[in-house]
Formats: C-alpha cells, sequence, structure tokens
C-alpha cells in the first residue's frame, strides 16, 4: 500500500507541474525549456523552512512567492525576446538555477539538502493535500481558461502582433501568466521535497524541464485535460520501465520523437480525431 | 603571463564551438529549427574517431571516416527526423530532435559502454613553444588548424561556388530560390552533410584533447552551441563565429574570476541572458 501512495503522490506532483507549465507554454504560448528552476526554487525554499521547524502548509506561500518573484523577473525579459530566442533564454535559466545552487554552501552545493523532515500529517496527509493542491490549481486554472485573461492568452499564443492590435495589453498578460505558471511550479515544488526529502541541483535540471515539457506536449498544448492525463501516465511510465531499466531513457527518448512524429497534436488530438471519426460513421 | 595562457586556452576551445555551432547554425538558417540531435553526431565523430584510430593505427584516417561517416549520419537526420516535420510549428521538431538525443545518449551506452572509450596510444602528444613560456600540444594546435581550415573552406565555397551561392539564396528566401531552379531538398542534405561532418571533426579533436568519449560528452557542448547560435543571431554564420570565439574566451577567464559564484556552464548562460537583454536579435544579426 505505501508504494502505491508515493506513486500517486508522485503522480499529483507531475500534474500540478505540468499544469502550471501548460498555463505558460500552452494558454499563453511562450516556450520555456526551463521551468524545474521554478520547482527548485518551491523545493528549496519549502526544505530549508521546514528544516527551520515551519509546518509544511505555512512553506507552501514562501515558496509558490520565491518562485513566482524569479518567474516575474524571466518574464520581463520575454517581454524583450521571443520565439526561439525565448526558448534559449528560459534553458539558460535552468543552468544558471543549477549552477549557482551547485556553488551556495547555505543551500547545500553539490551534495544538496538532505534530512528534510516527514510532512506531520505522514504520507496519506501529504498525498492527500498534493491532491488538494492539485484541485485548487486546476479550478484556478479553469476559471482563468474561461475568463477574458483566458481570451487575452489565446490570442497572444495565435499572433501577439494581432493582439496588440486588438488593443490587449500583451506584457500585462504575460506577465500574469508567468506569474501563475511559476507559483504553480513552486507550489509542486514544496510537495516535491517533502515527498522526496531530500534535493539536490540535479533534481532541477535541463532534463527534468524537459520531461514536463514533453508532458504538456504530449498531452496536447493548452489542453487542460490531456495535459493532467499525460502527466499521470509519463510520471508512472518510470515505474514500469523499471524491469527493463537498462533501455528507460532510450525508450522515453524514442517515445518523445514518436509522439511528435505521428501525433503531434497530443492526446487531446488523438481523441478528438477518434471521436470524430466515430461521429462520422454515425 | 595567465591573462595570454587564458586567451589562448579561450580561443582553443572557441575554435572547437564554432565546429560545432556552425553545423546548427546552418541548420537553423535554412530549416528554422533548433537542432539538438546535432550533439549526437559530435558524439558519433568522438566514438569513430577512436575506434579507428584503436583500430588502424592511423589518426588522419580515423579524422576523415569520422567526418565522412557523420557526415552521411547527419543526411539521414534530416531524412528520419526533419523532414516529416517541416510543416509543424518550430516547437514540435525541437522536443523530437531532443528525444533523439536522449535515445542516442542511452544507445552510445549500450554499443559502446558506459565508462568511455580511449586512446591505446594518444597521438599528437608533442609540445610546441609558441611563446616564451607558453607551450601547446601538437593536438591543440590542430585544432586550430583545423577549424581555421575548415570554416574558411567554408566561407570559400558560400561566396564562390554555384551550390554556395544557391545555398545563401535558399537562407534568404526558399520560395525564391525554387523558383529560380534551386533544387532546396539538395541545398538541404548538402548541409546537413557539411555541418554534421565539423560536428564530426570536433568530435574527434575533442576525444583526443581528453583522451576519452562517454555516452554524455554531447550534452553540454549540445545546449552550449544552442546558446552560441542564439548570441550570434540567430542563423548568422558570422555571428555564430564571433560569439563561439567569445563565449571560449569568456569561459577561461570566468572560471578563474567567477568560478567560485557560477560553475562553468552557468557562466555560458549569463553572459547569453546579458547579451539578450541588451540585444534581443543577438551579437551580429542580419536585418
Amino acid at each position: 500500500m505505501a508504494y502505491e501512495i508515493v506513486v500517486l503522490t508522485n503522480m499529483a506532483i507531475s500534474i500540478l507541474f505540468a499544469l502550471s507549465l501548460n498555463v505558460i507554454t500552452g494558454f499563453c504560448g511562450q516556450v520555456s525549456l526551463g521551468h524545474a528552476a521554478f520547482l527548485g526554487i518551491g523545493a528549496y525554499t519549502s526544505a530549508i523552512l521546514s528544516k527551520a521547524g515551519v509546518p509544511l502548509v505555512v512553506t507552501f506561500i514562501p515558496a509558490m512567492g520565491m518562485a513566482a518573484l524569479v518567474g516575474l523577473v524571466v518574464g520581463v525579459a520575454s517581454l524583450r525576446v521571443r520565439h526561439d530566442f525565448l526558448a534559449i533564454t528560459t534553458m539558460g535559466v535552468v543552468f544558471l538555477f543549477t549552477g549557482i545552487v551547485r556553488k551556495q554552501d547555505i543551500l547545500g552545493g553539490e551534495i544538496g539538502i538532505a534530512g528534510i523532515p516527514a510532512p506531520e500529517f505522514g504520507r496519506i496527509g501529504l498525498l492527500v493535500t498534493a491532491l488538494l493542491c492539485v484541485l485548487a490549481y486546476l479550478l484556478f486554472v479553469i476559471r482563468i481558461r474561461k475568463s477574458w485573461a483566458g481570451f487575452a492568452f489565446d490570442s497572444i499564443a495565435e499572433d501577439e502582433d494581432t493582439a496588440r492590435l486588438l488593443g490587449i495589453h500583451v506584457p500585462r498578460f504575460k506577465l500574469f501568466a508567468f506569474l501563475v505558471g511559476t507559483a504553480g511550479a513552486g507550489l509542486a515544488g514544496a510537495l516535491y521535497a517533502h515527498q522526496i526529502r531530500f534535493i539536490g541541483p540535479d533534481s532541477f535540471g535541463f532534463v527534468e524541464s524537459i520531461s514536463v515539457l514533453a508532458m504538456v506536449i504530449i498531452g496536447g498544448i493548452g489542453s487542460i485535460w490531456g495535459v493532467i492525463l499525460s502527466a499521470a501516465l509519463l510520471s508512472a511510465l518510470p515505474q514500469f520501465f523499471q524491469i527493463i531499466d537498462d533501455f528507460k531513457l532510450l525508450v522515453y527518448g524514442l517515445l518523445l520523437f514518436g509522439a511528435m512524429r505521428f501525433a503531434p497534436d497530443g492526446i487531446d488530438g488523438l481523441l478528438k480525431r477518434l471521436f470524430r471519426r466515430a461521429g462520422g460513421t454515425r | 603571463m595567465l591573462l595570454i595562457d587564458l586567451c589562448i586556452q579561450g580561443l582553443i576551445q572557441g575554435a572547437i564551438y564554432a565546429l560545432i555551432a556552425l553545423g546548427l547554425t546552418l541548420v537553423y538558417g535554412l530549416l528554422r529549427i533548433l537542432h539538438v540531435a546535432h550533439a549526437a553526431l559530435f558524439t558519433l565523430g568522438g566514438y569513430v574517431g577512436v575506434v579507428v584510430t584503436n583500430g588502424s593505427g592511423s589518426f588522419l584516417l580515423a579524422l576523415l571516416t569520422a567526418m565522412l561517416i557523420v557526415g552521411f549520419v547527419g543526411m539521414a537526420s534530416y531524412r528520419v527526423i526533419y523532414k516529416p516535420l517541416l510543416m509543424r510549428p518550430p516547437l514540435i521538431a525541437l522536443i523530437a530532435s531532443i528525444g533523439v538525443f536522449i535515445a542516442s545518449e542511452e544507445l552510445f551506452r549500450l554499443v559502446f559502454g558506459a565508462y568511455g572509450l580511449s586512446y591505446t596510444n594518444p597521438p599528437l602528444k608533442g609540445q610546441v613553444e609558441i611563446l616564451p613560456g607558453i607551450s601547446l600540444s601538437h593536438a591543440r594546435i590542430l585544432v586550430v588548424v583545423l577549424a581555421v581550415g575548415l570554416l574558411s573552406g567554408m566561407g570559400w565555397l558560400a561566396v564562390h561556388t554555384r551550390i554556395g551561392i544557391a545555398a545563401r539564396a535558399t537562407v534568404v528566401d526558399p520560395a525564391m530560390a525554387a523558383s529560380s531552379g534551386v533544387n532546396v531538398e539538395t541545398i538541404r542534405y548538402a548541409s546537413f552533410f557539411i555541418g554534421s561532418a565539423f560536428a564530426g571533426a570536433a568530435g574527434v579533436m575533442v576525444s583526443l584533447l581528453n583522451n576519452l568519449v562517454e555516452p554524455t560528452m554531447g550534452a553540454v557542448p549540445s545546449y552550449k552551441a544552442l546558446a552560441i547560435i542564439v548570441l550570434g543571431g540567430l542563423g548568422s554564420v558570422r555571428g555564430a563565429l564571433v560569439a563561439s570565439l567569445a563565449l571560449g574566451v569568456i569561459e577561461a577567464f570566468g572560471t578563474i574570476y567567477v568560478g567560485h559564484i557560477l560553475d562553468r556552464d552557468s557562466i555560458a548562460f549569463a553572459f547569453l541572458i546579458m547579451i539578450l537583454m541588451v540585444r534581443p536579435q543577438g551579437l551580429l544579426a542580419r536585418g
């Protein structure tokens, strides 16, 4: 039972993390190759505070705050550079983050932070907390999608210049997307730190940023349910791969390539096509 | 003395970056795709170099074989990865490319083993004193000669031959070039061959300098080469060369003077972000 709880908690954290990137990349169309940096900022903030005796739930607020603060800075950068330039800048952010963490003794340097206190309400409690966080963030994201901001995001993702021409205040909405997205990643990071109870610079690198981007893209960029489904699947997949451990990354890489090659609109597009075909034959 | 030494080390590193980044720039210019899997070709070059040198005893043969094989694999990578995705948004091709890169690292590990290979009898070990007090190994000098030779050869090709002119026309406006009788597909295959062969050469040289090839040796260069072509202004060959050399030198100085706050890789990206905030279109962007 304990094993299933761990897998489910990991799944919930992955879903939250992927949903948070979906706000930036999916809704607002701003590619980020460095989203793991914000997971890391949340994890480090929460880990340090809870080692100092602050209760886990209370650390959520500063973890989200710190991540969102840095996210805002990156958001300001996104006002300056676009498309591929932005992709590489965000990739720079994750390298900068791990590079700085590696050299700071307060943050544990290369070794990382171990012995993060177990959550006071136990493993099942952590799972419930994670699920509640996912639910809250999900409702918030759905609310955004249906609001005026959701339309503004869509138009920016579609064509930034036209959006500006229509009188949409592009910088404001971009910053809002980064704020919401990185705060979500910070929350996921706080949960992650207390789930694994050990964090180091290697847990928040480029590969992790790519994996979460893969979840969003395989789910279908911008689709909330598709992203939830693919995050759940992809986070559970490595557990099955344990049997063929030697080929784990090989399979993962080929899966990424295969998904892009044969179903570039993701699970969401796949399901939609399936339903349309089924509807057509009827 | 330290200053000159650092400059020289930086320029040698920069020459290697330039050989890797050239292929990326060519691909970006033609297809507007960030070709991450390029770094896998660099690693492949390293493996071919070590295997052939150890097998035949001739380093020159190894270098040429590596360039040839890697060039053809590069052409195959265009056919298999990018050609089917050309009509898709560039992000799709980027993720596909990253997928292939991750898979290839694992493939190298399975085929050649996890601990890497080294030269049984490393060639070009002799030292030459180029300035009083500063001596370089033959291998390092070969890096510079090779980079200057290959890159200026490329430059000559681009300016003076029909295929070079056609290639530049295709970069500027593919549709116009095609309607003027340029076979765009040929240009793409040729660019992939040249860019990949150069990366293969860089792979052989790096494997010689470190006397080691590992499955993961492509990881850091791949990210850095991306930073370089962005820094140079995407698709600009001249910009990429300037950025390669600049980055090599800045890293050499950076590791000495700010190495206690930032590690080597983040220095490159800190520099990148700083430049992009001032010049969002890169150092030497066209138009």
